[in-house]
């Protein structure tokens, strides 16, 4: 299905996840951050979704465990910076899959 | 006769939408292997979905935040009928370190991580994590021998209240 985010209009699932990463820029993940209501995106924010797209252009399986190990962040800090499931909002801030995994 | 069309629910609130669940209550009795991580991977896929988080050990559960205990649960190899192997091998010395090892590998390739570190990442996602204060008197325990991150001792009364409000689920494990 198409959404406007920013203005444009994106390919995203039923869920609001983007389907082509090509589709993504910096004023798409700030506007998903306000509708997830995780407000302004500031440096630690933008750290985390660097991070998770990287992992992702290398087709690792991200977990919470594999995050906190990163050095980018620590599994306290991440979910003070994506309150109300981390992983599934931080994911869709960076424009790529939602997680599948239980851990 | 009974009307029943008179007890049923009016159409409107079926079409209304389901309550989130806002908080689970895990209460762990146990301490298998098997247990433990029943028990922390649903507390710590709880936290991943926003879910609020409280873990109240009690009876033997509490050796899974237990110290020199965590480390090192076992399966139960005897009278567990999902075992691959006899009851009667079950019972051999080193047996149930030897299929408890190789449970971990398995849990390690997926992944998982080991006890300690999984109850501290629950710890630190926010979960709360209760010893219950009856158990600990029994076994005679203090709060030194559990983990540094315990949020507290407490009695049965204290767990209810804690599980308070709207959406809660209770689950024994």
């Amino acid at each position: 299905m198409e959404k406007v985010i920013a203005g444009k209009t994106i390919n995203v699932n039923e869920e609001g996840y983007l389907l082509d990463f090509d589709q993504w820029d910096k004023s798409i993940a700030e506007q998903i951050a306000i509708e997830e209501g995780i407000g302004e995106l500031t440096d630690r924010h933008w750290a985390v979704v660097t991070w998770l797209q990287e992992q992702e252009k290398n087709k690792v399986a991200l977990t919470i465990r594999k995050l906190g190990k990163s050095g980018v962040t620590d599994i306290k800090e991440f979910y003070a910076l994506f309150p109300g499931g981390p992983l599934k909002k931080a994911t869709k801030i960076a424009g790529i899959k939602k997680p599948v995994g239980c851990i | 006769m009974t009307d029943i069309s008179a007890t049923k629910e009016p159409q409107q609130e079926k079409i209304e939408k389901p309550r989130p669940i806002k908080k689970v209550c895990f209460i762990v009795a146990k301490s298998t292997i098997d247990s433990a991580y029943a028990a922390m991977v649903m507390a710590n896929g709880a936290r991943m979905e926003g879910i609020d988080v409280e873990m109240f050990f009690t009876f033997f559960g509490l050796d899974v935040i237990n110290k020199s205990k965590m480390t090192n649960l076992h399966v139960a190899t005897v009278g567990n009928p999902s075992m691959p192997i006899p009851t009667m091998l079950g019972g051999l010395p080193g047996m149930e370190a030897l299929v408890s090892n190789q449970m971990k590998k398995e849990m390690e390739r997926l992944d998982l991580p080991p006890v300690d570190e999984f109850m501290e990442m629950i710890h630190l996602s926010g979960g709360k994590i209760w010893a219950c204060k009856l158990a600990m008197d029994m076994f005679k325990l203090e709060e030194k021998d559990l983990v540094e991150y315990l949020d507290g001792v407490l009695t049965v009364g204290d767990f209810y209240q804690r599980a308070a409000g709207e959406g809660t689920q209770i689950i024994f494990i």
